[in-house]
């Protein structure tokens, strides 16, 4: 917030500042030992709105959302959910508040099948409290059927499956428990045309359900085309967050690669470019 | 059988599902299906179904080498012998399949058989006395007790200070040996109660005749309801079915073993001294050529079964089960999946205590006291019949059935080859060449097939 007063011109948050955000993550700090991995990042997101989180190898992407998904700790910052201060202390404290994240790891159990891991942590059980193996089939098989209409093997551990189709299942996962606020890092990165297009609907389909999703991907034109605002990481730090009509696939391309706004880029910096292109 | 009505109806009947569930779901295999094909339909795993051929192969030449070793009472013998590491090896794949090791269970089981023994021949005479007839029960429930909270305790440092399984149950090993020479003041420590001795099986500890029929009847009931409901509830849902002829095997198969079973341990008779005995102590008049009373199945090996069907329940049906697998195979996904992971792997090493109460209560029955050295040397032949069973140290992968029939394989070299006159450190070596060489044409085979 105190970004946009900064920056009037590029505010990206001005469009919505009447509405309480959904997700409000401000100075947040990650450090392993040395590697200050995320340094003061402050990062909001509404009901219904995709923000695309950019950055070259290592800017810390995913640490940043890791600790949205409780699966990291901050050493410092603040999370708000609908205005309201919460502590994500583990994955649990975050699905309890509608976080779902599908990670870049895609983080299966290789040994079990899709359903088991679809229904992973949150087995659905019949009355006495067996597991109910063959709902949750008919259920993974419902859920993929949108995402992988061609998939058949419910009961092959994943770690036989290809790399698309587990993260077909990894997806189906995120989506299947009605989440509020969802966390995609490279959801298409093993993807082929058919099914990244499959998954591109999915993402304005969920976003149409006012759902607040982030999403990180390095194929700019996939943000581009689904993003409302994206922002922009760089050495641990957010370089800006625009709104997407704002600015030019080449200006965000300089952005990550600079770390640098547009306004700020030098003659000389464009040569750079120009010859790393 | 053709000229009964019924049968002709119900062979009708089965025919006619079968055909229906077959349209358009499996399509006909081309051709002449191999052997393979066959066993493949069935959805038996491959892997059981080689062990017990290598148990059938095994028994074929213990028999060939001397035909007195198939003698029912051997079987029976040897099933007793075989009970206290069964019961120890499903808990065992647990604790392996969460990526653990569990070195203590040889030193718990010592340490909870001369705590019952403690209990009955130090505490009982003075307190709810000898004659009481739950006395045995009490004991049970404290040794229970006792193995749950030491598993706990080892499995608290393990899961929430996160020392290593190996140190803290090699610790167990070291310590809990220690402490059982504390506690029994360095000797051997009995009697047992009478009733408690039971455990041990022998042919007072048995479920004989009538009684074995009806429970293998039950069971046999049991397993072809579990198929049937299977099966309704796949088809309720519209998944792909196996054929009709696949779901019949399976059904004699599982029928046929249990009354097998039952049929091999009613055919021991009670040794004519002890059947004078009863008769003598019951009133009865032996008739003729001695009073024959059938042994049946031993309470140690109906022990057993029941932890068999009791924990592949638990690790197929519930949840907590589910969530050991899902943490062998992955422990990040499963932390980020939410599961409360700690505690999960506690609880592995609380069921592990648990079932060493169980074994220790058959062990120390047989003896009728405990020993100083009961359940020495243990955790290796119970860690090698899970590995035989197919549990992989990596993590994720084990079956209950697979330990058990790991456990039949150790014990029938065990018993067998003992049996054979050979001396236990010949013994060792050959279970040791068959635990290293099942496991390596094991790791052959995995890679081949990916
Ligand atoms: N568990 C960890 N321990 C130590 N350092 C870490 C850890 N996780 C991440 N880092 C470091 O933090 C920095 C940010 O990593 P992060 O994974 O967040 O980058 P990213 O933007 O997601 O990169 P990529 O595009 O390659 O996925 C990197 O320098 C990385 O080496
Ligand atoms: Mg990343």
């Amino acid at each position: 917030m105190t970004d946009g007063a900064a920056n009037p011109a590029t505010s990206a948050t001005a469009r919505t500042a009447g509405t309480t955000p959904l997700v409000e993550m401000r100075k947040i700090n990650v450090a392993f030992g040395g590697v200050h991995a995320v340094r003061n990042v402050s990062l909001d997101l509404h009901a219904g709105e995709v923000v695309g989180l950019v950055g070259g190898n290592g800017a810390g992407k995913s640490t940043l959302t890791k600790v949205l998904s409780g699966a990291q700790r901050s050493d410092s910052g603040q999370i708000l959910i609908n205005g309201t201060a919460v502590d994500i202390g583990n994955p649990r404290d975050a699905k309890a508040q509608g976080i779902e994240c599908i990670y870049q790891t895609l983080a299966l159990a290789d040994n079990l099948d899709a359903p088991a891991n679809l229904f992973l942590g949150r087995e659905l059980t019949t009355r006495i409290g067996n597991l109910d193996d063959d709902q949750m089939e008919d259920a993974t098989r419902k859920v993929m059927g949108r995402l992988n209409p061609n998939f058949k093997r419910f009961t092959t551990p994943v770690v036989s499956l290809s790399g698309g189709q587990r993260q077909a299942v990894a997806i189906a996962r995120a989506v299947y428990f009605n989440a509020k606020i969802l966390i995609m890092d490279e959801p298409t990165a093993a993807l082929g045309p058919a099914e990244t297009a499959q998954v591109r609907n999915l993402v304005r389909q969920l976003k149409e359900d006012g759902i607040g999703i982030l999403l990180i991907s390095h194929d700019i034109h996939d943000v581009y085309d689904l993003a409302d605002r994206v922002s922009v990481m760089y050495h641990g730090e957010i370089v800006d967050t625009v709104n997407k009509h704002d600015v030019s696939t080449d200006d965000i391309l300089g952005m990550i690669i600079l770390g640098k706004k547009p306004g700020e880029v030098t003659a000389k910096d464009r040569e750079e470019l120009e010859l790393r292109a | 059988m053709t000229d009964v009505a019924g049968t002709t109806d119900v062979a009708g009947t089965t025919d006619v599902a079968g055909t229906t569930d077959g349209a358009g779901k499996l399509p006909a295999p081309e051709g002449r299906p191999s052997i393979g094909d066959l066993i493949r339909a069935t959805e038996i795993d491959l892997r059981l179904f080689g062990m017990v051929l290598a148990l059938v192969v095994i028994w074929v030449g213990l028999g060939w080498a001397n035909p007195v070793i198939l003698q029912p009472v051997n079987f029976l013998t040897f099933s007793v012998q075989a009970a206290s590491t069964a019961v120890l090896a499903t808990g065992m794949v647990l604790v392996i399949v969460s990526r653990n090791i569990d070195l203590s269970v040889g030193s718990v089981v010592g340490l909870i058989g001369m705590g019952y023994a403690v209990f009955m021949a130090d505490i009982v005479p003075t307190t709810i006395g000898l004659s009481n007839p739950v006395g045995w029960i009490i004991a049970l429930a404290l040794g229970v007790l006792f193995g749950a909270l030491i598993g706990a305790f080892q499995g608290f440092l393990i899961a929430y200070a996160e020392i290593p399984s190996f140190v803290v149950t090699l610790g167990g090993l070291l310590g809990f040996r220690g402490l059982i020479w504390q506690f029994s003041g360095g000797t051997t420590v009995a009697p047992n109660l009478p009733t408690f001795n039971l455990l041990g099986g022998g042919p007072e500890g048995s479920l004989g005749g009538i009684w074995a029929w009806l429970l293998g009847a039950l069971l046999s009931a049991a397993a072809v309801l579990l198929l049937i409901n299977a099966r309704r509830t796949r088809r309720k849902y519209g998944f792909p079915l196996r054929p009709m002829w696949a779901e019949a095997a399976i059904a004699a198969v599982s029928v046929g073993t249990i009354l097998a079973g039952v049929f091999v341990s009613n055919s021991y008779h009670w040794p004519p001294g002890l059947a004078t005995q009863y008769a003598v102590a019951h009133g009865i008049t032996e008739p003729p050529g001695g009073l024959q009373i059938e042994a049946g199945i031993p309470i140690p090996l109906l022990i057993v079964i029941a932890v068999t069907i009791a924990m592949t329940f638990l690790t197929t049906r519930r949840r907590f089960g589910r969530n050991v697998f899902a943490y062998g195979g992955n422990p990040v996904a499963a932390e980020l999946a939410g599961i409360n992971t700690r505690w999960v792997v506690m609880r592995t090493f609380i069921l592990m205590g648990i079932l060493c109460a169980i074994s220790a209560a058959i062990a120390s029955a047989r003896l009728n006291g405990g020993t100083l050295d009961l359940g020495q040397g243990y955790e290796l032949y119970v860690i090698a019949a899970a590995v035989i069973g197919g549990t992989s140290f990596a993590g994720g992968i084990g079956t209950i059935p697979g330990a058990i029939l790991g456990a039949l394989v150790m014990q029938s070299l065990q018993y067998g080859l003992g049996f054979l006159g050979f001396n236990s450190p010949q013994v060792n070596m050959v279970a040791a060449v068959v635990l290293v060489a099942v496991v390596g044409i094991d790791q052959w085979n995995r890679r081949r097939s990916r």
